[in-house]
């Protein structure tokens, strides 16, 4: 398997060296660029598989750079952001970042991202099933499995389970699911979004309280694995 | 002082009250007249007046000044019920009661500001003990760790150091300490000075709380989840709260019980929710705190005498600060057998909808 290419953009030069080390030593080709429009070059002339971004650039904001990237660049961009707060980040995933990781951060949940995120690059539905962990789904029929046993789903929570299998390993923000599932103009209703990732989760989860599958983001929104 | 806090009124209220205590003691005085002479009658008013700029604004006390005079003038010097004054005594009489008014006014008037600039002078001494407790308690907090990475380099890098591999190990555990403990810190330090800073503002989301919970026990190392037990409440509704800070709250309180109520700790989670509150309850069986200090320990900085090293005082003023914040509040009360409870009461808005109808 050919090796896949990531681009760091970030200012801090340690970050960039950790990044390095860690990335090369987990098998992948690193590219390193020091500011947004450095960045944007490097992307621009070898298109890479992922791109780690940082939001606080010396040239130009990560936002800024993250919208420009997205106008022709359809990989995975994951943030790597000092920003914790629920609003940078659900602003970041809207303006379409894969996901988003604060700093601290560990890497093997760094590994774990980039590896998911890659997976996401080349996810094309061929097949019309697909499986995750203990669970399978069958999107032409309609069904889903628990460990070979079918387990009976109402039609939204067929979709909205349906969505995070499509979207497995990212962040899906409550927005996009509501607008996904429910249409525009359920965009304030999250209520209801609780209330069946609920009753879900008491449909496939082991212990719907310590859920394994369908793992709450605080503020942001959820995330299937 | 419950007497100053009449400066604090508006300044309407401060010229009706000062007006009717002019008024009622002039009246008063009008039916004695007879019997105690209006140059008494001056005296009394002279008094009246200084008690009324001991209380009020200096506006006020002017006007009851001059108020106070006309009155005398007008009701009490003979020729009463005019302005006319016809004996020199009484002429220079009228001249002293005003000088002496006013004199009076000013004065007081200025012992007051004496007053509030040694006030904030003392406020200022206590700011900068604060600071500098805020200064040490930090370099203590930070360099702690910082200390413990650069130490830790060095050996690991010291060619003429022979490590086992245990050892080895065994610092990069202390880095690893280090840098979650310095990040803790820096995060309550961020959450301080934006709750000073007036900027941050509740954002209210409806929460499945038994998660929430859950989450942040799991947050925790394996070897503390264990000291924790958590039944989720299946009863208790989606509520509205800000899932963010109520997070921080719940870390803070259980990092606190794990870090001084000691070995053998077990610390239990009750969630309840009656009457439009929700009540959470955390308990460990600890020594308790001092009764004497368990008033303290929610103000900053605050640390409890002779308590374990490490801890900044920062992180139980945050939970009281997020706590109030979304209009709750929190107390801590020794348990009646061992330990002690810390209890937060928020108001919210629930949804018992929890099976809508599928289509």
């Amino acid at each position: 398997m050919n090796k896949a290419e990531i681009l760091v953009i970030d200012d801090e030069p340690q970050i960039r060296k950790l990044l390095e080390i860690t990335l090369e030593s987990n098998n992948f080709i690193v590219r390193l660029a020091e500011n947004a429009k450095q960045g944007i070059q490097l992307a621009a002339n070898h298109p890479p598989q992922l791109i780690l971004l940082d939001l606080g650039l010396p040239d130009k904001s990560g936002h800024e750079v993250l919208k420009e990237l997205r106008l022709w660049y359809d990989k995975a961009i994951i943030i790597l952001s000092v920003l914790n707060h629920e609003n940078d980040i659900v602003q970041a995933l809207d303006n379409g970042a894969s996901d988003y990781l604060t700093k601290p951060f560990r890497t093997a949940e760094l590994m774990a991202r980039i590896r998911s995120a890659i997976r996401q690059n080349n996810n094309v539905i061929v097949n019309s099933k697909s499986t995750c962990d203990d669970l399978e789904i069958d999107y032409s029929a309609r069904t889903i499995c628990k460990n070979g046993e079918s387990i009976k789903l109402t039609n939204t929570e067929f979709n909205l389970l349906a969505l995070f299998f499509k979207n497995e390993g990212c962040v899906l923000t409550h927005q996009f699911i509501l607008k996904e599932i429910w249409g525009v103009g359920y965009q304030t209703e999250t209520h209801y979004l609780r209330v069946f990732i609920g009753t879900l989760r008491k449909k496939i989860e082991v212990d719907f309280h310590q859920p394994k599958h369908i793992i709450t983001e605080s503020g942001v929104g959820y995330r299937f694995i | 002082m419950k007497l100053l806090n009449t400066r604090e009124l508006s300044s309407i209220k401060q010229f009706i009250i000062s007006t009717a205590i002019i008024l009622t003691i002039a009246l008063i005085a009008f039916f004695f007249k007879e019997l105690i002479g209006y140059k008494v009658v001056a005296l009394i008013l002279l008094m009246a007046l200084s008690l009324i700029a001991m209380l009020f604004e200096i506006k006020p006390v002017l006007f009851s000044a001059l108020l106070s005079s006309l009155i005398w003038n007008f009701f009490f010097i003979p020729p009463i019920f005019t302005f006319h004054i016809t004996s020199t005594e009484d002429g220079l009489m009228f001249l002293l009661y005003f000088i002496i008014a006013f004199v009076n006014t000013v004065l007081s008037f200025k012992i007051r500001k004496e007053e509030k600039k040694a006030r904030q002078k003392e406020k200022e001494v206590e700011q900068i003990q604060l600071y500098n407790t805020l200064l040490n308690s930090l370099s203590h907090e930070l360099r702690t760790p910082i200390s413990t990475i650069i130490g830790s380099v060095d050996t690991l890098q010291d060619s003429s150091i022979h490590l086992n591999e245990h050892q080895r190990k065994e610092l990069l555990c202390q880095i690893d300490t280090a840098g979650i403990r310095l990040n803790r810190q820096v995060e309550n330090l961020l959450n301080m000075s934006r709750l000073e800073s007036g900027i941050l503002s509740p954002s209210f989301e409806w929460c499945e709380t038994n998660e929430l919970i859950s989450k942040v026990i799991h947050d925790f190392p394996a070897m503390h989840q264990e000291k924790i037990k958590f039944v989720p409440n299946e009863t208790i509704p989606l509520m509205k709260i800000d899932i963010g800070l109520m997070e921080q709250i719940i870390h803070n309180l259980l990092h606190n019980s794990i870090q001084y109520a000691g070995e053998n700790n077990k610390i239990t989670i009750d969630s309840i929710f009656e009457k439009n509150v929700w009540k959470l309850t955390i308990s460990d069986t600890g020594k308790g705190i001092d009764q004497q200090y368990i008033d303290k320990i929610f103000d900053k900085f605050y640390r409890v005498p002779n308590s374990k090293t490490g801890g900044s005082g920062l992180g139980l003023s945050i939970v009281k600060g997020f706590v109030e914040m979304q209009n709750g509040n929190v107390y801590a009360k020794n348990n009646s057998n061992t330990g002690v409870s810390f209890t937060i009461e928020l108001p919210v808005d629930v949804s018992f909808i929890s099976n809508l109808k599928n289509e």
